[in-house]
Formats: C-alpha cells, structure tokens, sequence
C-alpha cells in the first residue's frame, strides 16, 4: 500500500470505528485505566482509552502520570500484553466422566470469539508473529490459540512517545508497524483540527473497514506529521542493547559469573516470563472430584523460574537462581535463534519495569560482553 | 442393596491454634456432603464429639506444639495415621504463636497470668514436622477451602495435590492484576510467597501478607532491600516478616537482618 492510501480520522471516526468493529460482532479490546496502569480491556467507546495519561517507566518502577495534552495512545506498552487474550493464561482442555469401568472424555472446544485490538504498537505485533510461529506453525498447531488468532482485527497504533523500558530500535521491531495489522494509526494529537489519527490499511478488511469510516483523505503535510512521530519517537528510546552478536556472545558465556550475580537479585518470582508477550511456556494441572467420578485437565501459563518446569524424574535440573535466569534470557535472546530461527525478544522492556527488583536484560547482556572488552 | 464399602477414615486433630483451618472444612458447604460420602469422618472434635480409638487413614493436624503434653500427644497421632497431613501455618511453620521463639516466653507468662505457675507451656512453637513424619503441608493462615477439598480429592484419587510452590506474583499475572509494588510502590511479599490464596491482597490493592510462608526457592535477602527502598526501615522489616510464618526459616532470617 502506498502513501496515497493514507487518510485522516477524528477522534469521532476512532468512535465509528469502535461503533462498527462492535456492530460487526467483535468485542473490541483496548488500552483503559486500571489500578493506576494502563490495561487491555474491554472499550465501549473512546472515553474508555487513556486520555491525557502516560506512563513512566523503569526498572521495577511504572508510574502513570498526567500529560499536558489530550492524547488518547501517548503512552508506552501496557501492563500485561495481548498475550493473555490469544495465548489464554488458563484454559480447559478436557472433562472426563466415569461410567462403569470406562471413562468417557470430553475435549473442551475452543470459544469462538470474535476480537478487535485497538492500539497494538510495532514490537507487539512482532510478539504474535512470534507466537503464531511457536503455537501454528509446528506439527501440531494450537487449536486454541487458533480459535482465537483466526478471528483478530488488529488495530495498530505507532508510538508516540518511547518508554522508559523500550528498545524496539535495537531489535529492530518497531516503533512504526510495518505488517501484521488490519489498519494502523498515528496519533497527532491537539493539532489546528484537535486531536487526529492518519490511518492506513494493512488488509482487504481494514481497506474496506477504513471506507466506511468518516474521513479526509491525508494531505502531504499529515503524511509528514505522522512519519516525524515514528522518528522522534524511534530517538528516544528508554533503553539499548547491540543485537547482532547475541547468539554467539551468549553461547561463550554460559558459564559467566554475572550469572550467579544476577541471582544475588534476581527473586525467581517468575513475573518476567508472565509479563513478556513471547514467553509461551505452559504446564498442565489435573484434578479429580472427591466421587472419583469426575476429571479435568487445565492449562496453564508455567514459567522457566519456577522449580515444577524443569521438573525430570528425581527432581528439578535447575536448582539455582542463576541456572533459571540464564535459561530465560538465553532462551530468548541466543537459543531461540537455533529453535525459531529469529530473536525472542521484541523490545517491548516489560521485563524490566515489572521486575519488582528492576533487573534490567539490556544492563545484564551489557555487564557480560563489557567483561569480555576487560 | 449395595454391598457396604469400607470408607477411609478420616481425623481431623486441633493442636496449638485458632481452629480457623479446620473450619475450613465446615466452610466447604458445596462439597461436605461429598466429603463425608467419600471418608468416614471417625474424629473431628469441632463438629462431633467422638472418641480417640483405633486408627486413621488420612489426619489432618492443625496447630503447632506449644506444651509437653501435646508433644506426647502428636506422636500418638502419628501412631495411630496412615497418612498425616498438616494444614495451616500453625502446624506447617509454628504460627503467630511462634513469636514467643523470639521472646521470653516466662515473662510473657508473668505478666499475662495471675498465677503463672498453673501454665504448663514450652519455650518454643514448633511445626509439627519437627516432631513427627509429615506426608504433606498445606500452607496458609488460614488454609484455602479449594486447596483443601484437593488435598483430600488428591488422597483419594492416590494422585499428587497440585498445590504449586511457586510465587504469588504467578497468581497475581494469571489473574490480570496490575502488580502493587511497581506501579504503587507498596510493600508486598507476593515474590517470595507460596501461591495458593489466589493473590487476594493484590487484587485489592494490599501489599502480600505472606500467609503461605515462604515460596519454594524464595530470595528475601533481595526482597529486603527492595521493601527498603519503598521506605520501610528495620522495624517495618521486622514486622512485615514476623507474622503468621515467622519461624520459616526464609522469613525468620530476615526478621533478624538489621540495616543494609
């Protein structure tokens, strides 16, 4: 699609916009205020998003604050990421009922729900393509996942401002959505005209989506604004980190010191793994009824930091703080590559800012390849 | 008519404690019928009178052992169980009772009683698995109706209980809390706490009591420099620690670090 694709939205047509993915049966899923943060979840109209707020985030730290504007998306990533609507944190997997000797099982079949994203950013796109990759792409497809994958309209929104956390830039995943999305839109808020998005389309259904939507079509100087928003904010990233030489850099360090230094800290609450939008890891839970009569298998999100996941007969392979840690972050950072052929990790800082001791994956790979220049 | 089943039987055993774990079991209003159609509750003081004879399949111990008399009695206990399950931080790490392991319990007695020579009480509150062989531990102040209704359908299915003895932040991100220490800066002891409340004080807002006793592999040290830097100085430390799990030994050791 080509720039002449390009239109302009009011802040009323975002409203037509949420009114017609809801008319079409969608529940619409976006960026709302929640216990001081900023959430996904259900928006019933643009009163819902985060008007005026951002965030300011660190490590372990996030503070929603006021901004001096109107903007609806001037903010980072949320919370938790649209992982826990795709990847579900629990889910059923089969009923199983005894009758006589026998027992009769019943799978749980997948809901289908129609859903809408509004307000995806760059590096969390990049984040489904990574799991549709996981749970999809082997031979034996997620057919939960897919349930739920298969009826998205994703509504992507450029950043506009970086986090304290971010470092899309360096993994080369954001902060302008290239693919993967049904429209995207860029914010340029409180302009002559108020606050307006330019929007294009990413897909058959956005394009046709994006016409029954009041607008203008975009003039050169809209096209402008919304590429300075990408560049500024693609300058102010809240973190770095070099990315082309992790895969071997990580593989000559396995047996680094700063492994058992991170440990010192490191709380192995698991709270990383549950927050990043590429952690897809799960373990499953049976139960049975006091009758005996009566069975179920769950599913449910597991982490690489808790002693059950590496669990083999006899007990658990890794038993220290520094063995988990480095499984994580060389999973996502160095093996991944030889399992997925790509990076597991987008950018997105979350596992920084919602460590509740603030360990910081950009300073931990920094702290190894600076020992090695020593 | 169906030829008679011989039931399990079950005791329900109340040593040094509030008796709020083993009404736990009253609570389950949905599944005592269901409970007492799959055990045969031979010996649950609270809810009948009955006799201490014979033998138990399955007990449930709830307390701590806090005088000589019960130290003699749960060996009895032991004696007469197939399998001993103790439930609760009273009987899985002492209780709030164990405060006294930090204190001098004869001039607690001193003051509180008239006539202290008539208290027949040890210096110490201990768990029960220091005294006997424990087959499980139930954690929590009190013990959560789900975990226990799984303990016992558990039991009887011959299957391992899934109680997870990881974090309460798992709890808290599987439920879609907004996590209190980084976003409100408050004091929490979700990260080294075992799961099983379901993450109730963050899901309004509190900081973790930590009523679950310590996680599987808990990091306090790390955790105490963390509530440090939210402000909380020695005595706060102290404190939020010396609670219902002040005798595990992973919050015990921080209740006892002074300064930074």
């Amino acid at each position: 699609m080509d720039d002449t694709d390009q239109i302009v939205l009011s802040v009323d047509g975002l409203q037509v916009l949420i009114d017609v993915l809801t008319a079409d049966g969608y529940r619409v899923i976006g960026p709302t205020v929640r216990e001081k943060a900023i959430v996904y979840d259900d928006v019933a109209s643009v009163a819902d998003l985060p008007r005026g707020w951002t965030d300011e985030q660190d490590g372990g730290r996030y503070r929603l604050v006021r901004r001096d504007d109107s903007a609806l998306f001037g903010f980072a990533v949320g919370a938790s990421s649209w992982k826990q609507f795709l990847h579900r944190p629990v889910v059923k997997l089969w009923r199983a009922r005894r009758s006589k000797n026998s027992w009769q099982v019943v799978p749980e079949v997948p809901p289908v729900e129609r859903l809408a994203f509004i307000g995806v950013r760059a590096c969390e796109l990049e984040a489904i393509k990574l799991q549709d990759q996981v749970l999809l792409e082997g031979e034996h497809p997620d057919s939960h996942y897919q349930a739920r994958r298969d009826n998205v309209f994703v509504v992507a929104v450029n950043c506009a401002v970086a986090g304290g956390t971010c470092f899309c830039v360096s993994m080369s995943t954001g902060p302008k959505a290239e693919s993967g999305y049904d429209l995207a839109l860029t914010e340029i808020s409180d302009g002559e005209e108020g606050t307006v998005f330019v929007a294009e389309a990413g897909s058959g259904r956005g394009r046709s989506l994006l016409a029954k939507l009041p607008h203008r079509p975009a003039s050169a100087a809209d096209r402008q604004s919304a590429k300075a928003v990408s560049e500024r904010t693609a300058a102010s990233m809240g973190r770095e980190m070099r990315s082309d030489d992790l895969h071997e850099l990580l593989h000559r360090n396995l047996d680094h010191p700063h492994w058992d230094a991170v440990a010192q800290r490191c709380l192995t609450c698991g709270n990383c793994t549950m927050v990043c939008p590429t952690c897809f890891c799960t373990t499953v839970e049976d139960a049975s009824d006091l009758t005996g009569k009566e069975a179920s298998r769950t599913r449910r999100w597991d982490s690489c930091f808790t002693i059950d996941f590496s669990y083999l007969h006899g007990g658990s392979v890794r038993t220290s703080g520094g063995a988990r840690y480095r499984q994580w972050l060389t999973h996502k950072l160095a093996t991944w590559f030889d399992q997925f052929g790509t990076s597991g990790c987008v950018g997105c800082g979350r596992c920084i800012t919602w460590c509740p001791v603030g360990i910081d994956i950009t300073a931990e790979v920094e702290a190894i390849r600076d020992s090695e220049a020593d | 008519m169906a030829a008679k089943i011989n039931k399990p039987r079950l005791a329900v055993w109340k040593f040094a404690s509030c008796d709020g774990c083993q009404l736990s079991l009253l609570d389950c209003e949905d599944e005592l019928l269901a409970v007492a159609g799959a055990l045969d509750i031979a010996y649950f003081p609270e809810a009948t009178r009955g006799a201490v004879k014979g033998r138990y399949d399955l007990s449930l111990v709830e307390g701590s052992i806090t005088t000589r008399a019960d130290a003699a009695r749960i060996l009895e206990v032991r004696q007469r169980s197939r399998a001993l399950v103790t439930i609760g931080a009273c009987a899985t790490a002492g209780g709030i009772q164990a405060l006294r392991n930090f204190a001098d319990v004869r001039e607690f007695m001193s003051v509180v009683y008239a006539r202290p020579e008539f208290i027949d009480a040890l210096a110490t509150s201990t768990p029960i698995a220091d005294h006997v062989h424990v087959d499980f531990e139930l954690r929590g102040c009190p013990i959560s109706k789900r975990q226990l209704i799984e303990v016992i359908s558990s039991y009887l299915a011959g299957r391992r209980p899934v109680t997870p003895g990881h974090s309460v932040c798992v709890e808290c991100k599987l439920a879609s809390n907004v996590c209190v220490t980084v976003a409100h800066g408050t004091p929490c002891l979700g990260p080294v706490t075992q799961a099983g409340c379901g993450a109730i004080c963050p899901a309004y807002n509190r900081g973790c009591y930590g009523c679950y006793g310590p996680m599987e592999t808990p990091n306090a040290t790390s955790l105490t420099d963390r509530l440090r830097q939210l402000g909380m100085d020695d005595s706060a430390i102290q404190r939020i620690y010396r609670s219902f799990n002040a005798e595990a030994p992973a919050f015990r050791n921080q209740g006892q670090r002074r300064g930074s």
